[in-house]
């Protein structure tokens, strides 16, 4: 590392006032800061008021850490839905490089393109370059299927940040989740490349064996709802269950579909999203690390839950009938809550908001799923829709604690004793 | 069940502004401060609420092609269509109910009468209000759907308003580049809240 060191020092009058580079500056302060403590920092003896040793760029580095289960288990898992697909067999490691090399363009692209742009801001606006990017840029790739086309990947990442977060001043100033509005604006603008059955699993062009229909669970629950609607038949609780094990039996699998095959992560879908274990191992990171709010995750589970549970009482349809704890590990609702409800940007910032912040998600979430036939997936939508209601939620929380404390002060106050007329 | 529905499909499936994007402008004016907008927002449903049933029953038993036949008989009432009236007369009943909200806000909040300036009496050529009276029309509504209606287009309305008042009120700390500030950002914004609303587009209840 001297060598590095050395090369930075060397470097940087380049870089201060009045140096030839002076307006790269942030720039420069970015890598620097990147490789090396900086010895600007706040120290740790003498301000009393500083209690934890971290900063943004240490957080941000635990979230990543807390993505990587996720992030491996991917792309151990698109090679294994590719071999599943084509009927291949494949070992540990053919999966693993198969899905890296999927993976690692997209992760690629979204870094150069998003830092890109990061960098640019910076210097052109004369802020310090932050860290927020190398979360988002981790997220986004997650978060696609793994067939996206990379230009895609460019374009929404390219809109996410400049029209989520730069326009309104950079890491922690946006108002929705970066990594979402990317996916949301794919998911409107060219619905064929991120919806559907046809994108979750990597094919490369090889021909697929029988049955394979490459559905996600949840495509699976909802078409099953539909039809049995259509057909006006009855329906039973176990019916959402014999179409995920049916659609499995077609793939030569029966457990294909099965709550632990879910939990596991086995399943098509986006690239990170599949495997519940993986997040909440990242989840038990953040949470650990007081990194994420345990308040959101624990009230988005819940709330999905429970909104599950509502459903099964007032079965509406076949989906709306399905086993609640089936809701928690289909589709990307682990990863959403885990990653995206907890962002402390864009989440509720009071105590008990984020309660109720959390809740809402989850129980969105599900709604959606069982009401919303547009939408297979409702995790993204309910995340930014809660973002968006999020600062409403403090505003409320904030204003009845303010009428509490004062109605406590009225309360305890000595009663001010009207001065009584002096008479003569 | 029928009302429900009806409710949940005016406040978020049809919001009036992340869906339609009808009145924008006292939206984007009055939307600094949460405490005015729900103010505004307050004054909006009530306009709608009462307007929309009034303004159902002249259509229903005025303006309609033969609605006049309770008074002038079968014959005569079928060669009669008033319909090309609906919204002068439409205009004129929200206009009357803006005036008479004006007063009651002066009288009971002089403090919000002052808030809200020009955009109370403005709320007369809201087009959320009058849009709510014509997309009425379109729908086949009873006199009750078309209170529930009005009223929850106009909650709609309100929370809408309250939520974009919620975020400037935070946006107030952000560095938005200074070509942007005030309007340009709010517009962008707008859109992206409306992204977040289209999670109910599509929904069947």
């Amino acid at each position: 590392m001297k060598f590095l060191r050395d090369i930075i020092d060397k470097q940087k009058p380049k870089f201060t006032k009045g140096g030839k580079l002076e307006k790269l500056h942030t720039a420069f302060d970015a890598f620097e800061t990147f490789l090396f403590t900086p010895n600007t920092t706040t120290p740790a003896k003498g301000a009393v008021h500083v209690r934890d040793a971290i900063d943004l760029k240490r957080l941000m580095v635990t979230v990543i850490l807390a993505m990587t289960p996720a992030l491996l288990y991917g792309m151990w898992n698109v090679g294994h839905q590719h071999a599943i697909a084509t009927g291949q067999v494949m070992t540990f490691l053919e999966k693993f490089l198969m899905g890296l090399e999927v993976t690692l363009p997209i992760i690629v692209v979204s870094y150069v393109v998003g830092l890109g742009i990061e960098f640019y801001f910076a210097t052109k606006r004369g802020h310090a370059v932050n860290e927020g990017y190398l979360v988002t840029g981790m997220l986004i790739p997650l978060i696609m299927p793994p067939t996206i086309p990379l230009w895609q990947v460019a374009v929404a990442t390219a809109f996410a940040v400049i029209i989520a977060k730069e326009v309104f001043g950079g890491t922690g100033m946006n108002i929705l989740n970066i990594a979402l509005t990317a996916r949301a604006f794919l998911y409107f603008a060219y619905p064929s490349d991120i919806a559907g059955s046809k994108v979750w699993t990597y094919t490369g062009g090889e021909a697929t064996v029988d049955g394979f229909s490459g559905a996600t669970a949840l495509a699976v629950a909802a078409e099953n709802s539909t039809a049995l609607k259509e057909a006006e038949a009855g329906f039973s609780n176990a019916s959402v269950g014999n179409a995920l094990e049916q659609a499995g039996t077609q793939l030569g699998q029966a457990d294909f579909y099965s709550f632990t095959n879910m939990f596991m992560g086995a399943i098509p879908g986006s690239i990170g999203e599949t495997s519940t274990l993986m997040c909440l191992l990242g989840a038990a990171i953040l949470i650990g690390t007081g990194v994420g709010s345990w308040k959101i995750i624990a009230s988005a589970f819940g709330g999905a839950y429970l909104m599950g549970l509502v459903f099964n009482a007032f079965a509406g349809n076949a989906f709306a009938a399905m086993p609640a704890h089936y809701h928690l590990v289909m589709g990307g609702i682990a990863f959403g809550i885990v990653f995206m409800a907890t962002d402390p940007v864009s989440a509720s910032q009071t105590e008990t908001g984020k309660w109720i912040y959390g809740f809402l998600i989850g129980a969105l979430t599900v709604l959606i799923r069982v009401f919303n036939p547009a939408y297979p997936e409702g995790i993204m939508l309910a995340v930014l829709l809660m973002n968006v209601l999020a600062p409403l939620i403090d505003y409320y929380v904030v204003d009845a604690n303010k009428k509490r404390r004062l109605k406590r002060v009225k309360q305890t106050a000595p009663v001010e004793q009207t001065p009584s007329v002096v008479t003569a | 069940m029928e009302f429900i529905n009806i409710g949940i499909r005016s406040i978020f499936v049809e919001n009036m502004i992340f869906a339609y994007f009808l009145g924008m402008c006292s939206y984007l004016a009055v939307s600094k401060n949460v405490k005015t907008a729900m103010g505004l927002g307050l004054a909006v449903i009530f306009v709608l609420g009462l307007t929309a049933p009034i303004n159902y029953l002249i259509h229903e038993y005025v303006l309609r092609e033969g609605a006049l036949k309770w008074a002038v008989g079968d014959k005569l009432a079928a060669s009669i269509d008033l319909s090309f009236l609906n919204f002068i007369v439409f205009i004129a009943v929200i206009a009357a109910f803006v005036q008479l909200t004006e007063m009651i806000v002066e009288k009971v909040s002089p403090s919000l009468y002052g808030a809200l300036g020009i955009f109370l009496p403005l709320i007369a050529v809201n087009c959320s209000i009058l849009g709510g009276a014509l997309f009425m029309l379109g729908k086949p509504f009873g006199l009750a759907e078309a209170t529930v209606y009005g009223f929850t287009s106009g909650i709609g309305w309100l929370i809408a308003v309250i939520a974009l008042a919620a975020i400037r009120e935070k946006l107030k700390y952000s560095d938005v580049p200074k070509p942007l500030r005030g309007l340009g950002i709010t517009f962008i914004l707008v859109g992206l809240m409306s992204l977040g609303f289209l999670s109910f587009m599509g929904f069947s209840l």
